[in-house]
C-alpha cells in the first residue's frame, strides 16, 4: 500500500513549465531519494507536495486523501512535513520556541512534551542550547534543529530538501546517519539531495530528475550501478 | 615611500568620495546639534522655568508618549509581518475614540458615568477596542488581503485610500465638528505621588498604558499564538510549512494592534476631552514616527520610541527653542517631532533598537 502518491504532476512558474508530469510514490517505512542537477525540479516537487505551489495538473494523495487542494498549513496537519532547503530555522526565536512551532498543529500537552524529550535524546546539543536564540547556533546544529522542528509535528512522511547543503563532510555523515535513525524509528522519508552518492547509500529507492521529468527510477542499488547515473552524479 | 604613496591615495580617495550631499548632511547634523546645545544652555542659564514646570512637562511628555507608543505598536506589528505601513492605523485609533465618545455620552446621560467611574471606563474601553478591531479587520479583509501578492507600493496606496475612506465616512455619519467628551469627576485635579503633583488624567493614561504594554508583551513573548506571530514575521513560508495558518496570524496581528489603538483612543480623549473625524491624522503620523524611531518591526522599540517622542515633543520646545529666542515655542512641537523623523531616516534608518532590520527586512 502506497503512503504518498504523486501522479502526473505539472507545475508552472508563470510561463515556465517547471514540472512536466512527475509521477512517484513512497511506501510506508521507506527512504526514497530524488536526485538530479540544479534546476531539475527537485525542490519544486517538494514545495508542491507541501502545498506552497499549486499544480496545474496532477494528483497528490496521502493514503488516498487528496493533498493537492490543501493550503500548506493543512498539509502539515495531515502528516506531511518539510525540512526546507537552507534550514530556515526561526533565527530570532529560541531553540525551544522553534521546536514548539514545529508542534503548532498539535494540542496534546503530554504528547508534545514526550516528543520534545525524544528530540533532545536524538540531538543532545539542542537540549544544552534550548534557551538560546537559534540564530546563534552553528550550521550543523541549525540543521539538527530544522529536522527536530519538523519531527515535532509527528509526520507520517518527512520531506527533506538538501539537508547536507553547506555542511562540513563530518557533519554530512552525521546528518545522513540521523536520517537513517529517524527512518528506523518509523518515519517515512522523501529525500532530495545533490549529494547523490550519500543519498543512494541510505535510500531504498531513487528517482533521477532531469529538467522537470523523471529520467530514471529504480532501487538505490540499481541506480548506483547505472552507467548514466555514475557518469552524471557520482563522478565516474 | 610606498607607504606614503598608499596613504596619499587613500586620502585622495576619501576626499574624492566626499560628495556635496555628505557635506550637506554633516552641516545639517552640526547645525541641529549646535541649535540643541546653544538653546539648552541658554534656557537653563536664564533660569526662567522652575523645577515643577519641568516636571509637569516631563509627566505630560510621558503620558503623551504612552499614547503614541500604544498606537505605534499597531504600525510596528503589522510592518513586522507584512512589511507594509498601515496608513489607516491612525484612523482606526480615531474610530476607537469616536465610538468611545458615544458610549461615554450614553453612560453620562444614564448617570452611571460619575457614580461608577471605573466600571464606566472599562465599558468605554471595551466599546472602543471592539470598534477599532472591527474596522481594522474590515480594512484588512477588503483593502489589504486581496493585494497580498501585489508589489509593495500597491497596498500602501490602498492604505492611504482606506484612511481617507474612514475619515470621510465618519465625517459623513457624525459631522465635521468637535464633539466634547464628558469628564470624569474623579479624574479632575491632581494626585500627590511622592510629593509630586501629577494630573490625574495623565496618571491614569500612564498606568493604563503600562498595564496594556505588559499584557501585550506577555502575549507576544509567552503564548503560542504570540510565538507564531514572531515566526510568521521572520519567515512566512516556513511558518506555513510548520502548520501555522498565516492568514489567521495576520488577522490576529491586525486585531491586537487595533485593540491597542482603540484603547489609546480612549486615553487620548481622557486627556484632550474632545473627538473629531480628523483626530487620527497627527497622532497616527506621530506614532509612525515613534515606530521608526524605535526601529520599525520591533515591539519594545515602538514602546521606547513612543516615550522618547512624547518626551522630546513636550520638553524640547521650552528646553531648546525657547533658549534660541523663539516666541511661543510650544507651537513648534510638531517641528521637533518631524525633524526627529527626518533625522532618524537619514542617520539611523534602523531606529534605536532596530539593528537587525537594516539588512534583512528593510
Amino acid at each position: 500500500m502506497t503512503l504518498l502518491d504523486v501522479e502526473n504532476l505539472h507545475v508552472y512558474y508563470g510561463q515556465i513549465h517547471a514540472l512536466k508530469g512527475i509521477t512517484l510514490h513512497v511506501d510506508p517505512g521507506e527512504i526514497v531519494t530524488l536526485i538530479g542537477a540544479n534546476g531539475a525540479g527537485k525542490s519544486t516537487t517538494l514545495k508542491t507536495i507541501s502545498g506552497l505551489l499549486r499544480p496545474r495538473e496532477g494528483r497528490i494523495t496521502l493514503s488516498g486523501q487528496d493533498l493537492a487542494a490543501l493550503p500548506a498549513h493543512e498539509v502539515v496537519a495531515k502528516g506531511v512535513v518539510q525540512v526546507p532547503e537552507g534550514r530556515r530555522i526561526f533565527g530570532q526565536l529560541t531553540v525551544h520556541e522553534n521546536l514548539s512551532m514545529g508542534a503548532y498543529t498539535r494540542t496534546e500537552r503530554d504528547g508534545i512534551d514526550g516528543d520534545l524529550e525524544r528530540i533532545f535524546t536524538l540531538f543532545p546539543r539542542l537540549k544544552e542550547r534550548r534557551a538560546q536564540v537559534a540564530g546563534t547556533l552553528s550550521g550543523g546544529e541549525q540543521q539538527m534543529l530544522a529536522i527536530g522542528r519538523a519531527l515535532m509535528s509527528q509526520p507520517k512522511v518527512l520531506l527533506l530538501d538538501e539537508p547536507s547543503m553547506g555542511l562540513a563532510p563530518v557533519l554530512v555523515e552525521q546528518i545522513f546517519e540521523t536520517i537513517t535513525g529517524i527512518n528506523q524509528l518509523g518515519t517515512t522519508v522523501l529525500l532530495v539531495e545533490q549529494n547523490a552518492y550519500m543519498a543512494l547509500q541510505i535510500a531504498q529507492r531513487g528517482y533521477v530528475l532531469q529538467t522537470g521529468e523523471i529520467a530514471l527510477s529504480g532501487s538505490a542499488k540499481d541506480l548506483q550501478a547505472n552507467v548514466e547515473v555514475r557518469k552524471a552524479y557520482l563522478g565516474g | 615611500m610606498a607607504a606614503t604613496l598608499v596613504a596619499a591615495r587613500i586620502q585622495r580617495n576619501w576626499l574624492q568620495r566626499l560628495s556635496v550631499i555628505d557635506i550637506f548632511l554633516w552641516a545639517f547634523r552640526l547645525a541641529v546639534l549646535a541649535a540643541v546645545v546653544v538653546g539648552t544652555f541658554r534656557t537653563l542659564y536664564s533660569g526662567r522655568y522652575a523645577g515643577e514646570v519641568w516636571l509637569d512637562f516631563v509627566v505630560f511628555g510621558v503620558s503623551q508618549g504612552s499614547v503614541y507608543a500604544l498606537i505605534a505598536l499597531g504600525y510596528t506589528m503589522v510592518y513586522g509581518i507584512l512589511r507594509m505601513i498601515n496608513f489607516a492605523h491612525g484612523d482606526i485609533f480615531m474610530c476607537g475614540a469616536y465610538t468611545a465618545y458615544y458610549a461615554a455620552g450614553a453612560l453620562y446621560r444614564a448617570g452611571v458615568f460619575n457614580r461608577q467611574p471605573l466600571l464606566s471606563l472599562a465599558i468605554i474601553l471595551a466599546v472602543a477596542v471592539t470598534a477599532s478591531t472591527s474596522v481594522a479587520l474590515l480594512v484588512e479583509r477588503v483593502a489589504y488581503r486581496p493585494l497580498r501578492r501585489a508589489p509593495r507600493l500597491v497596498p500602501l496606496i490602498s492604505a492611504i485610500g482606506a484612511s481617507f475612506f474612514i475619515e470621510y465616512a465618519v465625517r459623513g455619519l457624525y459631522g465635521s465638528g468637535f464633539q466634547a467628551y464628558p469628564e470624569f469627576e474623579v479624574f479632575k485635579g491632581k494626585w500627590n505621588v511622592f510629593g509630586i503633583g501629577i494630573l490625574r488624567t495623565q496618571a491614569v493614561v500612564i498606568v493604563a498604558t503600562l498595564i496594556l504594554m505588559g499584557l501585550l508583551y506577555l502575549f507576544v513573548m509567552r503564548t503560542k499564538t504570540g510565538t507564531a506571530m514572531r515566526a510568521v514575521s521572520e519567515d512566512m513560508e516556513v511558518a506555513a510549512l510548520m502548520g501555522i495558518n498565516v492568514d489567521r496570524i495576520i488577522v490576529i496581528t491586525f486585531a491586537v494592534g487595533a485593540a491597542a489603538a482603540g484603547a489609546a483612543g480612549v486615553l487620548y480623549a481622557l486627556v484632550f476631552k474632545q473627538v473629531h473625524f480628523f483626530m487620527g491624522f497627527y497622532p497616527g503620523i506621530k506614532a509612525f514616527t515613534a515606530a521608526v524611531l524605535g526601529g520599525i518591526g520591533n515591539i519594545p522599540g515602538a514602546m521606547l520610541g513612543g516615550l522618547f517622542l512624547g518626551l522630546f515633543e513636550s520638553v524640547g520646545p521650552i528646553l531648546v527653542l525657547d533658549g534660541l529666542g523663539i516666541v511661543a515655542p510650544y507651537q513648534l512641537k510638531d517641528v521637533i517631532a518631524f525633524t526627529m523623523l527626518v533625522m532618524v531616516l537619514i542617520f539611523r534608518p534602523s531606529g534605536i533598537l532596530g539593528e537587525r532590520l537594516a539588512g534583512k527586512k528593510a
